[in-house]
């Protein structure tokens, strides 16, 4: 091929790579969907569904062959909207990066805290928007961990599971209220990250996704077996609902919300009461997030980050340092179990899969590493999807995973990729996130 | 003593399957240092081909030996080819465009490709289990007991465990062949060494890859259809479970080497097996997992690998 750089390439180069291409997919798609097993009378039959593969073939072959005369018309083809985002100084958000969280953040706390007063906010949008800050605040305790100390966790939902399961089985089991056990939750949880963290820290970043993972499955296997303590594949049922001072959101009581202030009962005083519980405890973690950025054992984690080694000669602790950060992550994932709990009332191994780990991983991910924002970004703009794609439930997790790869490819530092020091000298400056390492941990 | 042989038996013809998926981990492991997150989805794509194929071609337990077996070394390799080109564009489309990009965004594409491909089986293929009629019956009696209450036990040595074993140790010397003698194991080794220095000399780097990936995907497919022919029945998420255990053994042989996943494989095999004999079947996985987790602890250069410096 020749090496002068922007030339146009032949037409014939290019309808040979969109027949290629055609090929690849004919390949892939003939015997899974060209073939469909079904089942017949002694043992399995097959279905033929050649138009369909016949389809694909050609929507590739066209999409190829027309992307091939527009876009990458020239050498050196590059994936759609690169060029966009690496104009000199143009990235859209790397300039106004700073400026832009300053008014995202207030604005977005602003309406969540107006939400359940706007006149659109229903029942569905209530119980979304719960949803939704549930995501954000898992999204917030991995990001301490991920997007902070940069260890991958491929394991966070069994810190979820357990939060979920210790209030559930305090409750059940001690008749504890949700505010006593919510504390307990989140020491245990922290409890389990420090005793997982302690002997797998020492591990390379890779390796410690696969312990964490195996972790999680770990979790999810004896919560799924143990049956006399967890009830097995049942799960726990009649977890009881949060009080405000006591006062509970009930129809009938001694105590009722609605009779102490004198208004008609109202399913919706407990949704919205839960509403405001979820965004406290996820502005907690927020907050905490934060400040602890500004704490020497924050500054640790970022330093940790970028360079292991180089923290290491210079005397910092990394062991300990490693293992706050998966103890607080654990923490505030097990603040959000115990949430999870109250909120279902009823909860089973079923709810704790790894696809949950990924999903909440994908969040802080997508959303840029570090990135407090953009973690509600991602959060909101994944969430939003699944329901939006609610209709296609079949398809749903497979738009998912694309999406995931997609975004991926197209901005491996997620949505804000920007990052801004912790420590200033005279004026703040934006970081570009492409010239911060990441990972080695 | 008799019902130790049938385990060890059974827990090397596991083994020998987990060793071949091991194999895919370790070499892409080796070469550009990630894991491939989606090859249990991989060999379970692998898996569906081979059912798919052996049903076309209409195999059941009535055809002659022959027949059986010559028809299943064509199943074989239509499977390892279509598979091979899943593994060839997962590689291209997730994780081509990443290279050189920070370490954590090929195991997220990765995770995402894992996830695009079960549930493309599933939507494609239908979320059922697909049971397979036992193609091979019979095999060797190795030993015979009489038990104190009179019931006899045996020792089974199965036609398809033999088939299973054969296969995997035929594989294995050809492909140690490939990585020893021909010159694209050489590219492959030079490439694990230093990519850098490989592509300044000459050699074709992401070709290297791409072929690395696509050998993986073959084994892949081949343990897919050995799974079939064991098990009898598979589903679309038969690759998770399988996947994680298989990197297990990966690391506990030494990752990046590739007798050291074969060893692991087997390891991972015969202990689970025993677990699931000798103490509880629904926690066998979690013995797998700590087993994971504590050579990664005390080992973490695995049985066979090297130990990794680390260079500033």
């Amino acid at each position: 091929m020749a090496t002068t750089s922007p030339s146009r390439r032949p037409a014939a180069e290019l309808v040979k790579d969109a027949a290629y291409s055609a090929l690849i997919a004919l390949a892939l798609a003939a015997p899974i969907i060209g073939l469909q097993t079904v089942t017949a009378r002694g043992g399995l039959g097959l279905n033929a569904r050649w138009d369909d593969v016949f389809l694909i073939v050609l929507a590739v072959f066209a999409g190829r062959l027309l992307l091939n005369f527009t876009i990458w018309r020239h050498q050196g083809a590059r994936p759609i909207g690169q060029k966009w985002f690496q104009r000199a100084g143009g990235r859209p958000f790397a300039r106004h990066g700073h400026t832009l969280s300053k008014i995202i953040g207030p604005l977005a706390l602003a309406v969540a805290l107006l939400l359940p007063a706007l006149p659109f906010s229903d029942r569905y949008v209530m119980d979304l928007s719960i949803m939704v800050l549930t995501y954000i605040m898992l999204g917030w305790g991995l990001n301490i961990v991920v997007g902070l100390a940069g260890l991958l966790d491929l394991g966070y939902v069994a810190f979820y599971a357990i939060g979920a399961y210790s209030f559930a089985l305090l409750a059940t089991h001690f008749d504890l209220g949700f505010w006593i056990c919510l504390p307990l939750a989140g020491i245990l949880a922290a409890f389990w990250g420090v005793i997982l963290g302690f002997p797998v820290l020492r591990l390379r970043g890779d390796y410690l996704a696969i312990v964490t993972l195996a972790f999680g499955e770990i979790i999810r296997v004896v919560l799924l077996n143990w049956y006399e303590f967890t009830g097995g594949p049942n799960g726990i049922l009649g977890i009881p609902d949060p009080t405000l001072f006591g006062l509970e959101f009930a129809r009938r009581g001694d105590n009722t919300f609605h009779e102490f202030f004198g208004l008609s009962y109202s399913s919706m005083h407990k949704i919205i009461f839960l509403y405001y519980i979820i965004l406290c405890l996820a502005l907690i973690t927020n907050f905490v997030t934060l400040r602890l950025r500004r704490l020497p054992v924050g500054r640790a984690w970022e330093a940790l980050r970028e360079d292991e080694i180089a923290c290491r000669s210079l005397g910092i602790n990394t062991t300990n340092t490693k293992l706050t950060a998966f103890a607080i992550g654990a923490m505030f994932g097990g603040f959000a179990g115990s949430f999870f709990a109250t909120r279902q009332g009823f909860i089973s191994p079923e709810s704790f899969t790894f696809i949950e780990s990924a999903l909440i991983l994908a969040i802080v991910v997508l959303g840029g590493l570090g990135s407090q924002v953009g973690v509600v970004i991602a959060a909101i703009v994944m969430m939003g999807g699944f329901e939006y794609f609610r209709e296609f439930e079949q398809y749903r997790m497979l738009i998912f995973g694309l999406a995931m790869v997609f975004i991926m490819v197209w901005r491996p530092r997620g949505l804000i990729s920007t990052r801004s020091p912790s420590v200033i000298l005279k004026e703040r400056k934006a970081i570009g996130a492409d010239l911060v390492g990441q990972g080695h941990g | 003593m008799e019902y130790f042989v049938q385990q060890l038996i059974n827990g090397l013809t596991l083994g020998s399957i987990y060793g071949l998926i091991a194999i895919g981990y370790t070499m892409v492991y080796g070469i550009i240092g990630m894991i491939n997150f989606a090859h249990g989805d991989i060999f379970m794509v692998g898996s569906f081909i081979a059912l798919i194929a052996i049903i076309a071609f209409g195999l059941t337990a009535g055809s002659s030996l022959a027949v059986l077996i010559l028809a299943l070394i064509l199943v074989l390799l239509i499977a390892m080819a279509l598979t091979s080109v899943y593994g060839w564009t997962v590689e291209r489309l997730a994780y081509r465009p990443l290279r050189g990009s920070f370490r954590l965004a090929p195991l997220i594409t990765a995770i995402g490709m894992s996830i695009v491909l079960q549930n493309f089986v599933q939507i494609a293929q239908g979320a059922r289990v697909k049971p397979l009629q036992p193609l091979f019956s019979g095999g060797f009696t190795l030993m015979e007991l009489e038990g104190p209450t009179g019931a006899v036990f045996r020792v089974n040595l199965s036609f398809a465990q033999i088939l299973i074993i054969v296969t995997t140790v035929v594989l294995m010397t050809v492909f140690t062949l490939i990585i020893a003698k021909t010159s694209l194991g050489r590219s492959q080794r030079a490439c694990e060494q230093d990519r850098k220095m490989a592509a300044l000399l000459g050699v074709n780097v992401d070709r290297t890859i791409s072929l690395t990936f696509v050998m993986g995907a073959a084994l892949a497919a081949v343990a897919g259809l050995m799974y079939l022919l064991y098990y009898g029945v598979i589903d679309f998420y038969i690759g998770f479970i399988a996947g994680v255990k298989a990197f297990t053994a990966a690391v506990l042989g030494g990752i990046g080497s590739l007798p050291g996943a074969m060893l692991g494989g087997l390891l991972i095999g015969l202990i689970e097996t025993f677990w699931s004999a000798y103490f509880s079947i629904e926690y066998k996985d979690v013995a797998a997992f700590s087993i994971l987790a504590i050579v990664l602890i005390f080992l973490p250069s695995g049985i066979l690998g090297r130990p990794e410096v680390e260079k500033v």
